[in-house]
């Protein structure tokens, strides 16, 4: 499955805001939200879109969903364009919103679906079997009689995550699916996106800050800030783009000064513990030997870099001029 | 679909028992402030603009019957496009592969069907026990064309007002706030579409004015038709402007909709 599904070219968009600059003047600034896009993504493929809050990520998504309009540039899904297209593609595509809903607020939840059914004109067999699969997956068996607004927030996204998916799309949006959620329904939520990808080949593209459901779901992820692609890659890849270092913590036998060992620094020195940080890319082993014949060890363990940090600094080196976007 | 769509909006609007009595009740308690003060003004002033008693209590009490249902000083079910505009909800309703400004007139015919089954009909029962109302008169024939006319007269004054309405809510595209829109709206509506007075009772430079406005068939023309006050070709020309406002209207509205979809500014992310 290697057709291409998504294909953004040079994609930009920005809007025009007015500013107040003394009583009656006003000032036009244009801001660009997203300042120059390339990526594709291939049919069956499931993408984690990360960035920081105002990095894009939405007004991508609203521009392949085709209700935004791209300022310049080419962007095509399943080969037609979305805005002008929107209609025919709106058939062919899920979105989620988590902090939206299509739901019917004031109905039972199985009115909002039979609805969909409706609206998409989905065969009776389809909907049957993926009302089954959705309701089983995702447990809504309690919850179909339910007006929407007694759910709970985690009942009312998978709710969403369903309406999303009775017909069958080709492509599935989600945009923070498990924000607000508590871990047990995050859980379920990602088992089911990965059961949907194994099981249809739904392509899916992720927008989250959680990277937990990165980790989980994504063997690719984007990161994207201020409206550029900064990485594009594999999770492995991402430790070394973002100069990720792994940490030696040691218990000495005594309170000495900072060790002193070649290819790591002490970043933390609390009793007689001390924290040592080298490159991930490089062996531990080596230190840990070269530690041991220098000094009396009493205990020592190793820390793989966290995520979340990884991608903290790349947020902010980001804010500098990028160097190289290692491509795909 | 779409039937499908109005079904649950009905039903969406049946679930608020509480809401629906407060309507009726301020409806009817409306009606007999209206009615006394159609009967001190009738008294001095009989067949002003060419009502008689009977018929200008019935005038108020299908005016009260009506006011929800056509959502003469309220937006109907168009206030939750307008919320969903405000907030940018609406962006999940354009992921849809449906006509917006379709979809969103079956919601508010559910509204409708759902208003005309309380509110119309609760105040004008009340108002036939307590006044004497005219209900269609003299052949069966041409009773039963009446009423059917005024079926037609209804649906089509529906539509006006779901145009006007759709186009009002729209302007949130550009305007994000609404209220001060809305408040002039309903005043304007209330006004020319006749309601508080049948606009043959206005000096003539105001008549002539309202009779240009769509407001009048909102109305004043599905009012007009029940009270027998057009002739058969009468009736057919005021179905006919009708037809014409929600023709220019509906048209008008499906400009500007596309216009506003191309100008989405999504609030909140």
């Amino acid at each position: 499955m290697n057709e291409t599904l998504i294909e953004v070219e040079g994609v930009t968009k920005s809007f025009v805001v007015r500013r107040r600059a003394g009583r009656f003047r006003r000032t036009r600034e244009e801001v660009h939200a997203v300042a120059g896009l390339d990526f594709t993504v291939r049919r069956g493929e499931m993408v984690g879109y990360i960035g920081p809050n105002g990095a894009g990520k939405s007004t991508t998504v609203k521009m392949l969903t085709g209700i935004l309009l791209p300022s310049t540039g080419r962007l095509r899904v399943a080969g037609a364009d979305p805005v002008r297209d929107r209609v025919r593609l709106a058939q062919r595509m899920g979105v989620v919103f988590g902090q939206r809903t299509t739901l019917w607020w004031d109905l039972p939840l199985r009115d909002s679906y039979e609805l969909a059914r409706r609206i998409y004109r989905i065969p009776d067999a389809t909907y049957t079997r993926n009302l089954d699969r959705c309701v089983e997956l995702l447990e809504l068996a309690p919850l179909l009689d339910v007006p929407v607004r007694q759910l709970s927030l985690g009942q009312r996204m998978r709710g969403d995550i369903a309406a999303a998916l009775l017909h069958e799309p080709e492509v599935l949006y989600l945009d923070e699916p498990t924000i607000g959620l508590d871990v047990v329904s995050k859980r379920r939520v990602r088992e089911f996106l990965a059961r949907v990808n194994a099981d249809l080949g739904t392509t899916v593209l992720l927008t989250t800050h959680d990277l937990t459901d990165i980790e989980q779901l994504c063997s690719r992820v984007m990161v994207i800030d201020h409206g550029r692609v900064v990485y594009d890659g594999g999770l492995d890849g991402l430790h070394e783009q973002g100069r990720s270092e792994r940490t030696l913590v040691v218990e000495l036998e005594r309170e000495l000064p900072p060790v002193e060992l070649p290819g790591a620094r002490v970043v933390r020195c609390e009793g007689t513990r001390q924290w040592l940080a080298f490159p991930a890319s490089a062996s531990a082993a080596p230190l840990v030997a070269e530690l041991a014949a220098r000094y009396e060890l009493r205990d020592l363990s190793v820390r793989e870099p966290e995520i979340e940090d990884v991608i903290a600094r790349m947020y902010e080196e980001a804010e500098r001029p990028v160097a190289a976007v290692p491509s795909h | 679909m779409y039937a499908a769509v109005c079904l649950r909006s009905f039903r969406r609007y049946s679930t608020y028992r509480a809401a629906t009595g407060a309507r009726v009740f301020t409806n009817t308690v409306f009606g007999f402030i209206l009615s006394y003060t159609y009967l001190a003004l009738w008294q001095v002033r009989p067949h002003l603009g060419g009502y008689d008693l009977s018929a200008a209590l019935t005038y108020v009490w299908i005016g009260q019957g009506l006011l929800s249902v056509l959502a003469i000083n309220d937006l109907g079910a168009l206030s939750d496009l307008q919320t969903r505009i405000a907030n940018g909800d609406v962006a999940v309703d354009l992921f849809r592969p449906v006509d917006q400004q379709r979809w969103w007139l079956a919601v508010d015919a559910g509204r409708a069907g759902y208003q005309l089954l309380t509110n119309a009909l609760v105040p004008m029962l009340v108002g036939g026990l307590f006044f004497h109302l005219r209900l269609p008169q003299g052949t069966a024939a041409a009773t039963v064309a009446t009423w059917a006319a005024t079926a037609v007269a209804l649906l089509l004054a529906l539509l006006v007002s779901y145009a006007m309405r759709h186009l009002i809510a729209l302007t949130g595209f550009w305007l994000l706030d609404l209220r001060g829109v809305q408040l002039v709206y309903y005043l304007v509506s209330c006004f020319f579409s006749g309601f508080f007075l049948p606009i043959t009772t206005f000096p003539p430079l105001l008549e002539a004015v309202a009779r240009a406005l769509p407001f009048v068939a909102v109305f004043q023309v599905p009012a007009d038709v029940f009270l027998q006050r057009y002739d058969a070709t009468g009736t057919l020309a005021a179905l006919g402007v009708q037809v014409a406002w929600a023709v220019v209207l509906l048209g008008l509205g499906r400009l500007v909709q596309s216009r506003a979809v191309l100008k989405v500014v999504v609030q909140g992310g």
